[in-house]
């Protein structure tokens, strides 16, 4: 960090459809804000835009956190690098073959574009077994012209992905040597190195995945960081990773895969930091946008972290990620009546063009936002400042010929219809990732973001049967804000695989000390101020026999073999209220997260204290339908509402990049950290 | 009462999602990968008086898609008629009669009766495939069984559970008489806390919108499914569509077994009738009568996948009771073949029937075998006996809006293949090649997708091999002007030597020494449209992808092609195409 500092941190953050920044400076507790249109070609324009915006002196700002897309978006477009994979003879295919799978359980068609097209995917002669053993010495010459081959069809990364090389990556490190002696690259990705553990197509489209983004990510970062420093910036630059932790720029390329799903990771960071602030570290993450809707879990203030996320149909990247599910339905999820008259909402969507009706690009389907909007739980003078304009009165006459007049309803009822159905189909999807993580709803809060999550968020906790809904200050940028507190971090995997009688104790110490000096190494690399370096512990272990892994946290590096049973034992039952003790435990992996804290931040300021008002004002009222009907509703602008207050539902809060919907029934209070929370009525 | 159609949209939902739920609990806390990664298991709620399906699980096993209902039809009218003890709460019957609404004798059956005030409101019950349950061989797939008792333990409808407690004298029957059965009692858990999970959830449904609301929902949402089937099935024409589609053999009788399909489509309902199909066979091929008419249903979700599961959806489904035929196997008929070949073939006898009314919507044929390649022997090194499994997938079919997926899952299954490296880990063997098997797809306007070819080398001991795998004679049928796939190849390598199976897809006990290999290419899919309309550019790609030679580009899809680099010949091309059509140039 620079010597004058300034405490001035800026946090930017590249979505689908907007970029948001937050500059936050920490001397004056001043904070400003920008929400500019992504700009997907090039993101540093956007970014720039938004610094632009919030009028960002760079020469004085301290640090630069980035969220970026960039990666992700060439992945699921299939917009990479050329890239070649050389390979062990006979399995070039693997990457193409998969796990022989449908995309989904009925209809059997289906589409899958590998990564690496067949052309590119060469075979040497080499062969370990399971054990690790050489069964076929590697051929040194075929690795030569191999790369060679690649290097004339115009390959700029290369991947080296050899069976068995977690157990022995003796062949996979000398056919690295051989290629960068004729073919100098920056792009070698070894099969081993990002995950070392069994499963050849995992870790095939991991380290395929890898290479074919990491030109992409390098040119972007570089050009951007060009760009900062040619307006004066001369502060780190630091990106986000897929695990909720940052890199530096400097070193982020090399394991661009961690980056691929980094945008929903930075949002639950956000949440769990906030959370930790506000006394609640049990969290269910609840970001609803225009398309999607994602989830995850938070406990003691750690999100649950996942090594096997499948970022879309066969495309595995199985590195330490945030545990983001995408549960479907967004504020553009279109609802229909289908040939058995009954009400259906999604799994189709508007998307953001021509969008839900209200948007006024031409959308002529009913959708989650057109109900809100109709029930006057979203501001109506919205509908005025949109472009091509369309009256209620449209949208109503849209919703009675769709749905009202096939339900046999009013359009109001129509209306309110769509909004429980999508609850309640949102809130089972809820329950399943909580159920799937071994967790009971009722014991979090649910933490609501996004455009759309605040106002859905109170129905969908009664439906769960959660007590409690947290409303941060920020809910539309809470991506930009995980940046800005965000800690750097480092994850290490590595696989034993071995019943937990006839593991060596030691060599489990040996390698938890191995993985906490690799990270103590990276951090020290990094140029970047920690006040504190955290080690967390844990392992994935299965009764001999299971498939599913159990992930079993450690308060140690050093764990006696008995520490790791009863931990274990203790975790199955919490999950599954089995008792198995008659069966023998598997130690399958170890794993060490080294985290290198940063400083504290105040967040109270992200509501501007000026604006606040001294007690609370009512900014308008209007009629909002609820369950039992319309209601005389006070409506709140939330950055008038006073540094304490406390108020009743039926009430609408309004902010620039949300509305929330207190129920009636529902209380809401501040919290003195800019947060809204919000007791559910009706649950005892 | 006349429930309205959002309270309905509501509970349908709720319905669901307690299935679903069930299926995820039963995978996770499962101990065998065939449940717990192959999700080769299901869930669901059933009606209290005739046992017609209610809900199921989305994610359940598609083969299991309408059995279920049959099984715990048959255990009402059992206990109706003293054959079976009548229930108490908390209890739970197990059984696995294949002849009592089942598949084969793995596929375990669980119900539990739902009480509410006293009365049964329903079942929940569900199927999971045990790894083994006795009989000549590990697994049950016995490819030359001539009677079920070979085939493994039968068990009638009993109680397991009585009052909540596992009964210890039952189950020590079972551990008796199955393999490693010391591992069991963790899924035997898993498959009754999974019925727990559905209890709980459903007393939750019941006690928000009131047991009447539900009930008369129930009714009411059986009758709106029918109606959203008839509308789907509206869209084919009146008429009867026919087609036939072959078993390779029985596993015994080296000889074909057709299916013989009629679909009569009149008064806003489908007749399938398979009267005319092959007689009862000697080997295990046979199918038992819930597993025929779920196969019908299962193509039918295949095709129509947007109506959900439920009584109502199969109303306007009529399946002809097929007396007399091999789909309507009788005790003691062996029967392990039919849930994971016969039930395929049958779904194939539906798509070609259908594809000619409905060429959007329905695909040419997929490589429809579950490509079972069971291996066991003695492991010298680690001084122990293993069973190996190998299934596999296959190409699909071509359909109207683009090519066939490559190794995709059987039509049966959902299931993932494991990874070579653990296959590895676990048993003595040495992988040679596991690849996409070039040139394999049918050629069509959309070509099928490609089959997998792989090599697997015995790397010490002694061990045996058996096939049940299907298309080896025929292969999976193309569409439309399309080619058929390549059919199934099994060649085992004893000694230098190869030896392929007299029934090309099915042999039981072939004997593998150190050093000896199998080799097996699985059925690509059957091709869709007209090879000769194929995107030239699409054939230029696949033969530089090396998916078809250039030979091939030429002979089955009229694409000739310059090398080094490949480029298409326009003027040859042309000629070729325009001679294939009959336009003389």
């Amino acid at each position: 960090m620079g010597q004058k500092s300034t405490g001035q941190i800026i946090g930017v953050d590249v979505g689908g459809t907007f970029t948001d920044l937050i500059m936050l400076d920490q001397t004056s507790g001043k904070v400003r804000l920008a929400k500019v249109p992504s700009t997907m070609d090039n993101q540093a324009y956007g970014v720039l835009a938004a610094l632009d915006e919030v009028k960002a002196e760079l020469q004085a700002i301290d640090l630069i956190v980035h969220g970026t897309t960039t990666t992700t978006n060439a992945v699921l477009e299939r917009k990479l690098s050329p890239t070649g994979l050389i390979t062990t003879k006979g399995f070039r295919d693997i990457l193409e073959l998969g796990r022989r799978t449908r995309p989904q359980a009925y209809g059997m068609v289906g589409k899958f574009t590998p990564v690496i097209a067949r052309n590119l995917r060469l075979e040497v002669s080499q062969r370990m077994d399971a054990a690790g053993k050489v069964i076929t010495e590697l051929d040194e010459d075929e690795v030569k012209s191999a790369a060679r081959k690649l290097l004339d069809l115009g390959c700029e990364s290369v991947v080296i992905h050899f069976l068995h090389a977690y157990a022995n990556p003796a062949h996979e490190l000398r056919a690295r040597e051989i290629i960068a002696e004729i073919w100098p690259n920056d792009y070698i990705t070894l099969g081993h190195e990002l995950l070392s553990e069994a499963r050849e197509f995992e870790r095939g489209v991991t380290a395929a995945v890898n290479a074919s983004v990491q030109p992409l990510l390098e040119r972007y970062i570089t050009r951007l960081v060009r760009e900062l420093s040619d307006r004066g910036y001369g502060g780190e630059v630091l990106v986000m990773n897929g695990n909720g932790g940052m890199v530096s720029s400097s070193l982020v390329a090399h394991e661009a895969a961690k980056t691929v799903m980094s945008g929903p990771a930075s949002g639950v960071m956000a949440a769990a930091f906030t959370g930790r602030k506000a006394g609640m570290e049990n969290l269910i993450t609840y970001d609803m946008g225009g398309t999607s809707t994602d989830v995850a879990l938070i406990r003691g203030a750690e999100p649950s972290v996942s090594n096997e996320i499948e970022v879309e149909y066969a495309m595995p990247i199985h590195v330490p990620m945030v545990d983001v599910r995408t549960v479907g339905a967004g504020g553009g999820s279109i609802a229909r009546v289908n040939a058995a008259g009954l009400l259906e909402v999604g799994p189709q969507s508007a998307g953001a063009d021509p969008g839900p009706i209200c948007y006024g690009r031409g959308g002529q389907d009913p959708t989650i936002s057109d109900a809100n909007m109709l029930l006057g739980r979203l501001n109506p003078d919205k509908l005025k400042s949109v472009a091509g304009g369309v009256s209620l009165r449209e949208m109503g006459a849209i919703f009675d010929n769709r749905l009202a007049n096939r339900l046999g309803v009013t359009v109001t009822e129509s209306a309110n219809a769509v909004i429980k159905f999508a609850n309640m189909k949102m809130a089972g999807a809820i329950r399943m990732v909580s159920v799937s993580l071994g967790a009971d709803p009722r014991d979090f809060a649910l933490f609501a973001f996004g455009g759309a999550g605040p106002l859905h968020a109170t129905a969908l906790a009664r439906e769960l049967g959660v007590p409690t809904v947290l409303v941060p200050a920020r809910p539309g940028i809470t991506n930009a804000l995980g940046c800005v507190v965000a800690d750097l971090r480092h994850d290490f995997v590595n696989t034993i695989n071995r019943p937990l009688d006839e593991v060596d104790i030691k060599a489990v110490h040996a390698v938890f000390a191995a993985q906490i000096s690799e990270g103590e190494k990276l951090i020290g690399k990094e140029n970047i101020e920690v006040s504190n370096i955290r080690k967390s512990f844990s392992a994935d272990m299965q009764f001999v026999g299971q498939t599913h892994l159990l992930r079993v946290p450690l308060d140690t590096a050093v764990p006696t073999r008995d520490t790791l049973r009863q931990q274990f034992e203790k975790a199955y039952f919490q999950r599954f209220k089995v008792d198995l003790g008659e069966v023998r435990a598997n130690l399958v992996n170890i794993n060490t997260s080294v985290i290198g804290e940063r400083p504290e931040l105040d967040l109270s300021t992200l509501m501007d204290p000026a604006d606040r008002k001294s007690s609370l004002a009512e900014a308008e009222r209007r009629q909002v339908y609820f369950d039992d009907g319309w209601h005389d509703t006070p409506i709140y602008w939330r950055d008038h509402l006073p540094v304490e207050f406390s108020l009743n539902g039926p009430a609408i809060i309004e902010q620039m990049d949300t509305t929330i919907l207190i129920e009636p029934g529902d209380e809401a209070v501040a919290d003195g950290n800019g947060n809204i929370i919000i007791t559910v009525g009706g649950l005892s | 009462m006349i429930i309205d159609p959002i309270t309905l949209s509501v509970i349908q939902a709720g319905l669901q999602q307690i299935c679903d739920e069930m299926d995820l609990s039963f995978s996770r806390a499962a101990f065998s990968p065939i449940i717990a990664e192959a999700n080769d298991r299901s869930d669901g709620i059933y009606a209290a008086d005739d046992g017609s399906l209610i809900a199921q699980g989305i994610g359940g096993l598609p083969v299991f898609v309408g059995t279920m209902q049959f099984s715990t039809r048959i255990l009402i009218e059992m206990i109706a008629s003293g054959k079976v003890a009548s229930p108490r709460p908390e209890d739970i019957y197990i059984v696995n009669d294949p002849y009592l609404g089942g598949t084969h004798l793995m596929d375990v059956r669980f119900a539990k009766p739902f009480y509410r005030g006293g009365e049964i409101f329903c079942w929940l019950s569900n199927t999971g495939h045990w790894p083994d349950t006795g009989g000549s061989v590990p697994g049950g797939f016995s490819a030359s069984a001539t009677a079920v008792e070979q085939e493994g333990l039968r068990l009638p409808p009993v109680r397991l559970f009585k009052q909540g407690v596992l009964d210890q004298e039952i189950y020590s029957i079972i551990c008796s008489n199955i393999r490693v059965a010391d591992q069991r009692i963790g899924d035997v858990k898993a498959q009754a806390a999974a019925l727990l999970v559905g209890e709980e959830r459903l007393n939750e449904l019941l006690d928000r919108y009131g047991d009447e609301t539900v009930r008369e929902a129930i009714g009411q949402l059986r009758q709106r499914a029918a109606v959203q089937m008839r509308s789907c099935i509206n869209e084919i024409a009146d008429g009867t569509y026919s087609s036939t589609a072959f078993v390779d053999s029985d596993g015994v009788v080296n000889e074909p077994l057709e299916i013989n399909l009629s679909i009569i489509k009149s008064d806003d309902q489908l007749t399938f009738d398979f009267s005319k199909s092959s007689p009862p066979c000697i080997g295990p091929m046979n199918s038992v009568l819930a597993t025929t008419v779920s196969s019908v249903y299962l193509a039918i979700r295949h095709i129509f996948p947007e109506v959900p599961i439920s009584a109502g959806a199969f109303e306007p489904l009529k399946v002809l009771r097929p007396e007399g035929t091999f789909l309507d196997a009788q005790y003691p008929r062996p029967v392990s073949g039919c849930a994971a070949e016969v039930s395929q073939r049958i779904a194939e006898a539906v798509f070609a029937a259908l594809i000619e009314a409905l060429p959007d919507r329905v695909t040419a044929a997929p490589a429809g075998t579950s490509g079972n390649f069971g291996l066991g022997g003695h492991d010298p090194l680690r001084s122990r006996d293993f069973v190996m499994y190998q299934l596999s997938g296959g190409g699909y079919g071509g359909n109207a809006d683009h090519d066939g997926l490559s190794n995709g899952c059987s039509t049966i299954g959902i299931s993932k293949a494991p990874p070579v490296e653990i296959m590895e880990q676990t048993y003595p063997v040495l992988y040679h090649r596991y690849a996409l098997r070039e040139g394999s797809g049918g050629a069509g306007k959309h070509r099928g997708g490609l089959g997998l070819e792989y090599e697997i080398e015995l790397r010490r001991g002694n061990a045996r091999a058996s096939f049940v795998m299907d298309h080896g004679r025929f292969g999976p049928q193309g569409a439309l002007g399309g080619a058929a796939g390549a059919v199934n190849e099994v060649t085992v390598w004893q000694s230098g030597k190869p030896y392929t199976p007299e029934h090309l897809s099915k042999e039981q006990n072939v004997p593998l020494k150190a050093g000896d290999r199998v080799n097996v290419k699985t059925p690509g899919g059957g091709g869709y449209g007209n090879p000769f309309e194929r995107d030239v550019e699409a054939v230029l790609y696949d033969v530089e992808m090396g998916r078809y030679t250039p030979e091939q580009a030429r002979q089955l899809f009229g694409v000739e092609l310059d090398a080094n680099p490949y480029k298409i010949n326009a003027t040859k091309t042309g000629r070729l195409r325009a001679a294939a059509s009959g336009d003389v140039t």
